[in-house]
């Protein structure tokens, strides 16, 4: 595998570019780099957890309601999809660390469909909201509320849009990482020496799984038990 | 040159323990949600979503593999995160406690 980097001299550019000493330099600088992004949108997120954290607290009584509205099932359902393509994710970035570039693209598809799979569930949970008049606005009617508290509930719901849809435009935009991936991999270009980009585009997939392991609890769980 | 790169593969095995384990923590913290356990519902839902992001973090973002510097990164934001959550949390919910005259 080793020879193979000096064979092709496009692929030992791309692993050592001139501006670094050696190739695990250069490979620290991308991986830092990314987990600084990640860090910012953990702060990102962070204030959007915060705002649901503070009206959660003020408004105790009329969350737990809002939040025993949500289908448990989907969401457990969708947590396990979007693990399973954690797990095909870092499979990928496995096989590219090990320079299996057919492994990769397989891997890398999976992670998608998986992706997809994920997006299909929120769509249809979206339109189960809209059916059912939980969209804030004026049609906005949730059941077992006091009409006094259907502000505080549609607080509780634009929240829920707020934050699974920021989350799901993460999806979308991993989706469309994992296509360029895919196509290069196609290409052949990912090796044992250069796999950075299949490396940092598995940082932000993961990351984005992390996000989804705290809202599922905070949206779906904490509170089921007060149901009125 | 390639030995530059300095990597570590972990085996296929560990990558599957780790999802098993995910999977475990996912049927537990849905089961439990159904208990009612007052106000620990909250703590023991949290502490297995920090269990979680711990074993992604660890194994699949390679956070026990990675540089010192990068272990700093990810400390430091998560302490930054850890500022903004106890002090405005702090700030709400001590407001209660304390009589403010013309309140």
């Amino acid at each position: 595998m080793a020879s193979d980097a000096h064979v092709h001299a496009h692929e030992e550019s791309l692993a050592l570019r001139e501006q670094f000493d050696t190739a695990a330099q250069q490979k620290d600088a991308s991986t830092l780099g990314m987990w600084i992004f990640l860090i910012t949108e953990v702060m990102f997120f962070g204030g959007l957890f915060l705002a649901y954290t503070v009206y959660r607290h003020l408004y105790a009584e009329v969350f737990a309601v809002a939040s025993s509205s949500m289908n448990v099932y989907y969401g457990a359902a969708n947590t396990v999809v979007l693990l399973c393509s954690s797990l095909t994710m870092v499979l990928a970035v496995r096989a590219a660390q090990l320079g299996q570039k057919k492994a990769i693209v397989l891997f890398l598809i999976l992670t998608l469909i998986l992706g997809g799979v994920f997006l299909g569930v929120k769509a249809f949970e979206w339109k189960e909201k809209f059916d059912e008049h939980h969209i804030p606005g004026p049609t906005f009617h949730l059941d077992g509320v006091s009409s006094s508290e259907q502000g505080h509930a549609q607080l509780f719901f634009s929240l829920y849009f707020a934050m699974t849809g920021l989350h799901a435009l993460h999806m979308v935009i991993g989706a469309g990482l994992l296509l360029y991936l895919i196509l290069e991999a196609r290409k052949g270009i990912f090796t044992a020496e250069y796999n950075t980009p299949v490396d940092l585009i598995g940082l932000y997939w993961h990351f984005v799984d992390i996000i989804w392991i705290f809202l599922f609890p905070l949206l779906y769980l904490i509170d089921r038990h007060l149901k009125r | 040159m390639s030995n530059d790169v300095h990597q570590h593969v972990d085996s296929v095995t560990t990558y599957v323990l780790v999802f098993v384990g995910l999977i475990c923590l996912t049927v537990a913290t849905t089961a439990v949600a159904f208990v009612d356990l007052g106000p620990f519902s909250v703590v023991v839902a949290l502490v297995i979503a920090c269990c979680k992001m711990l074993l992604v973090a660890l194994f699949f973002m390679h956070v026990r593999h990675s540089t010192k510097l990068t272990r700093l990164v990810v400390l430091g934001g998560l302490l930054w995160l850890g500022i903004l959550l106890l002090l405005t949390l702090g700030d709400v919910m001590s407001r209660g406690w304390v009589g403010v005259p013309g309140r």
